[in-house]
């Protein structure tokens, strides 16, 4: 097992995913924190002016949502399923509905379908109103 | 020097993407800017790591950079200051990016319509026939002339 598994593992036993900037410095870096709700897991990044893209609207960076919303996809998978490696992203496909304003971002993840080597899931990212997302994705993650 | 002038030269300047505050953020460096295409040069840094344990970039941090060349090969094609917003980006991960190595992305813009710019591109170490990542996006126009004068149809 992999340390971000154990890491990840524990936290999951626990109920407390604080630690999970330790585990993925990435996650660190975007501000990203977790939560769980009803067996779902929000991922949440905290608005920060290094997320920004457009200095002139203000917009968050539409590479910072993608990012999101990967990382909300394989949040959602760990959470789901015991697994030895971490899932790999094979492709993920971001759709931009709104622009991302300068404030804290939401995201969750449902799994459509998990087979013994491939996990289809689909996420959506919002800031104030779940039912008006600014982007979604889909996207098929190797987990063997 | 016109406004216009002063454009062009920014866009073909490092100013281009420092004054993105995410890309400066992750240091991301222009390598070539020539119509239509770009390339720039993502230094391997441990903020970026997705998996601790072997020092790999995160995927997310890849596909910023590759949203990031796909709009700015939108810029290198059509040469003026233009709004425009991204309408979907699909990236498909090959292989892994190696610990410690810079990754370079580059894409271009094949396609533009009044309303619509069509990009592709692509991530890797130094071999361009060994990508780490494939990236297809398309981008609407939103300022209000739209793209007039670039029509091709």
């Amino acid at each position: 097992m992999t340390g971000f598994r154990a890491t990840f593992g524990h936290m999951k036993q626990a109920g407390d995913f604080s630690g999970l900037p330790l585990a993925v410095p990435y996650a660190k870096f975007l501000g990203i924190s977790l939560a769980v709700q009803d067996g779902r897991v929000i991922t949440s990044m905290a608005y920060a002016d290094k997320l920004i893209g457009n200095t002139a609207l203000p917009a968050l960076h539409g590479g910072t949502i993608a990012a999101l919303l990967e990382l909300a996809a394989l949040f959602q998978i760990a959470y789901e399923i015991e697994t030895e490696a971490m899932p790999k992203t094979i492709t993920i496909t971001i759709d931009y509905m709104r622009s991302g304003a300068a404030r804290d971002t939401h995201a969750r993840a449902w799994a459509t379908r998990i087979g013994r080597r491939v996990a289809n899931v689909r996420a959506e990212a919002w800031q104030d109103d779940p039912s008006k997302p600014i982007a979604a994705a889909n996207a098929n993650f190797l987990l063997a | 020097m016109t406004d216009d002038d002063k454009f062009q030269r920014m866009i073909r300047s490092q100013k281009f993407l420092d004054r993105i505050p995410h890309m400066s953020a992750i240091g991301l460096q222009l390598v070539d800017f020539a119509p239509g295409a770009v390339t720039v040069r993502l230094p391997y840094s441990l903020d970026l790591v997705g998996n601790p344990d072997t020092g790999v970039l995160a995927g997310g941090a890849i596909s910023a950079v590759l949203d990031n060349v796909c709009g700015s090969a939108v810029v290198a094609r059509v040469e003026k200051s233009a709004a425009f917003a991204t309408l979907d980006l699909r990236i498909d991960y090959m292989r892994p990016a190696e610990p410690g190595r810079d990754v370079f992305a580059f894409a271009e813009c094949y396609k533009l319509t009044r309303l619509i710019a069509f990009v592709r591109g692509f991530a890797y170490h130094d071999d361009t026939a060994k990508p780490i990542a494939n990236a297809t996006a398309t981008f609407m126009f939103t300022g209000q002339g739209k793209l007039a004068q670039a029509t091709d149809p």
